[in-house]
């Protein structure tokens, strides 16, 4: 994975849209370093036999599932609503905990995290949705710089790290408009530039191109490989066919809590 | 950077529900009145026990016809009674009734109305220790020629159950309202969690740490709680000057009651703000534990 566009800049051409296309990427050497990282099999996220059932619901959320996420790697989960997509984001952030199993992220054990430990998680974890979840009262700047300042990072930090993610997400010029004044796939930007900002292990995204139209959602792709290609691991849940056929990258599909397919370089099927 | 954060938080907090924030100001206010009157009285009567206590005599009253041997065996006995006495005078009928012109000097009628020789002769005894009153009544009460023992303490513990009655009515109120207050605080706390939601699950999804989410929380509780403080403590320096130094003045200057002294008012001001800040501080940050989970 990641090999197609490695050898050309990161950027507009790069993001595997247009390199996936060459019959014969599959049997390129790949240089990338996020692939050396993942021969190495460090795994970031680990789930091990867990399942999930909520409170009043006949079937369990997640039904006895194991799947492990390598450092580095790109990994789509799929499935119809309620297929168990959004449980294992929220289960990662530890916002729930599982009926039973064991998950790890980045080496901490979450059912035995303390409940003090969990902000410490959470800065290792960036996290993008559907609705972008910005502030409607800051600016793109303020809104990035919002993430910043309640996890205690001082004035300077902010002030230099701020305008460096926004032209990284392709913001430039616009860090005083307020999200009202941006577009959908702007505001997913600054989302996703608030969830970088602090160079995260694990970037997860829930349906980040839900409510985007098609040609907006590969942008926003295109920027989640570069970011992918920077050694940060991504998981995206998604039910876009589309963008998941495109990418050809790993597709774990799960079905009514269960994982029924893990394929590699896969598509949506 | 962080503290103005977190102090520019808990300002708007309070002024985004305003109306909210005054109910919650004014009902700790009255609160915090009540309970430092009753804590103001309460010091009062401790203060006034001690000082009376050392003042009170207990008076045994003569029958009319006791003979001058009972009196000289009563003065003896009394005298020579060092486990109570401490000391003992004679008050003849005559001058029981200068005592009592002197007293009532103001209504000339009532002292015409009355015979010099209506009032008994006495002893008055000056206890050692005032405490002991009752047993030296059991001890004379049958002696020869005493018709009667009386204490001023009667006629002040009577006073003492009024004042207590006061206070312990200022001092129920003052818990009623003190649960109004938390109650108030509690539900502002929900508000606010609840109009700043947005912020919220974004600082916890970002890892802020808990108490950086519930800091501005709590300090919105405990400003609102300081002022409050703040508020009943004029309330209590208005008491003084309106009602002990005005209204009540009378009663205080009659030397029975020490009058409330400003010191101990002065006093009472951060007494009440360090409870209105542990109080409301606490209650927020409870009321959150249930509000904004992790």
């Amino acid at each position: 994975m990641g090999a197609r566009c490695a050898k050309s800049s990161l950027g507009a051409g790069c993001a595997g849209f247009a390199g996936f296309r060459s019959p014969d990427f599959r049997f390129q050497p790949d240089p990338s370093p996020t692939r050396a990282l993942s021969l190495e099999s460090i795994d970031v996220i680990t789930l091990e036999s867990v399942s999930k059932r909520y409170p009043k619901s006949r079937r369990p959320a997640l039904d006895d599932v194991s799947v492990g996420v390598d450092k580095g790697e790109f990994v789509f989960f799929i499935g119809p609503s309620g297929s168990g997509k959004s449980t294992f984001i929220r289960l990662l952030l530890r916002e729930e905990i599982p009926t039973s199993g064991k998950v790890t992220v980045a080496g901490r054990d979450l059912g035995t995290l303390r409940s003090w430990r969990i902000p410490q998680l959470r800065r290792s974890i960036g996290c993008v949705f559907q609705d972008f979840r910005l502030l409607p009262n800051k600016t793109s700047a303020e809104n990035v710089a919002f993430a910043l300042e309640v996890i205690g990072k001082t004035r300077p930090v902010i002030r230099r790290v701020v305008p460096e993610v926004l032209s990284l997400v392709g913001l430039e010029g616009k860090e005083n408009r307020y999200p009202s004044e941006l577009s959908g796939g702007e505001q997913q930007r600054v989302a996703i530039a608030r969830a970088f900002v602090n160079r995260p292990l694990v970037l997860l995204a829930d349906e980040p191109t839900g409510n985007l139209d098609p040609d907006t959602s590969i942008e926003i792709m295109r920027l989640l490989d570069r970011i992918n290609r920077t050694g940060t691991t991504v998981v995206m849940a998604t039910h876009d066919a589309n963008i998941v056929n495109q990418m050809r990258r790993r597709v774990v599909e799960l079905d009514r809590g269960r994982v029924i397919r893990d394929q590699h370089r896969g598509v949506y099927g | 950077m962080r503290a103005k954060f977190v102090l520019s938080e808990a300002l708007t907090g309070l002024w985004r529900n305003v109306t909210m924030s005054v109910a919650m100001i004014l009902t700790t206010a009255i609160s915090l009145t009540l309970l430092g009157a009753g804590g103001l009285l309460y010091v009062q009567i401790q203060e006034t026990k001690d000082v009376l206590r050392g003042k009170v005599e207990v008076m045994l009253f003569l029958n009319d016809d006791a003979n001058e041997q009972q009196r000289q065996t009563l003065k003896q006995r009394l005298e020579n009674d060092h486990q109570l006495v401490r000391d003992v005078s004679f008050e003849s009928k005559e001058q029981a009734y200068e005592r009592f012109k002197e007293l009532f000097r103001n209504s000339p009628d009532f002292v015409h109305g009355v015979q010099p020789d209506a009032l008994p002769a006495s002893f008055r005894v000056k206890l050692l220790d005032p405490k002991d009153y009752s047993d030296l009544a059991n001890k004379y009460r049958s002696a020869d020629g005493v018709s009667r023992v009386s204490s001023q303490q009667e006629v002040v513990s009577q006073l003492f159950s009024m004042i207590d009655a006061v206070k312990n009515t200022t001092f129920a109120v003052a818990v009623l309202q003190g649960i109004a207050a938390l109650l108030l605080i509690g539900n502002t706390i929900q508000v606010a969690a609840y109009s700043r939601r947005r912020e919220v699950s974004i600082m916890k999804l970002v890892g802020a740490s808990n108490w950086y989410v519930r800091l501005p929380f709590i300090l919105e509780a405990s400003m609102a709680g300081l002022i409050g403080a703040a508020i009943g403590w004029l309330g209590l320096i208005l008491g003084k000057v309106f009602l002990v130094d005005g209204a009540l003045k009378p009663i205080f200057s009659s030397g029975l009651i020490p009058i409330i002294q400003w010191s101990d008012i002065l006093l009472t001001g951060p007494i009440l703000a360090f409870i209105a800040i542990a109080i409301s501080g606490i209650t927020g940050w409870s009321t959150l534990r249930f509000y904004v989970k992790v």
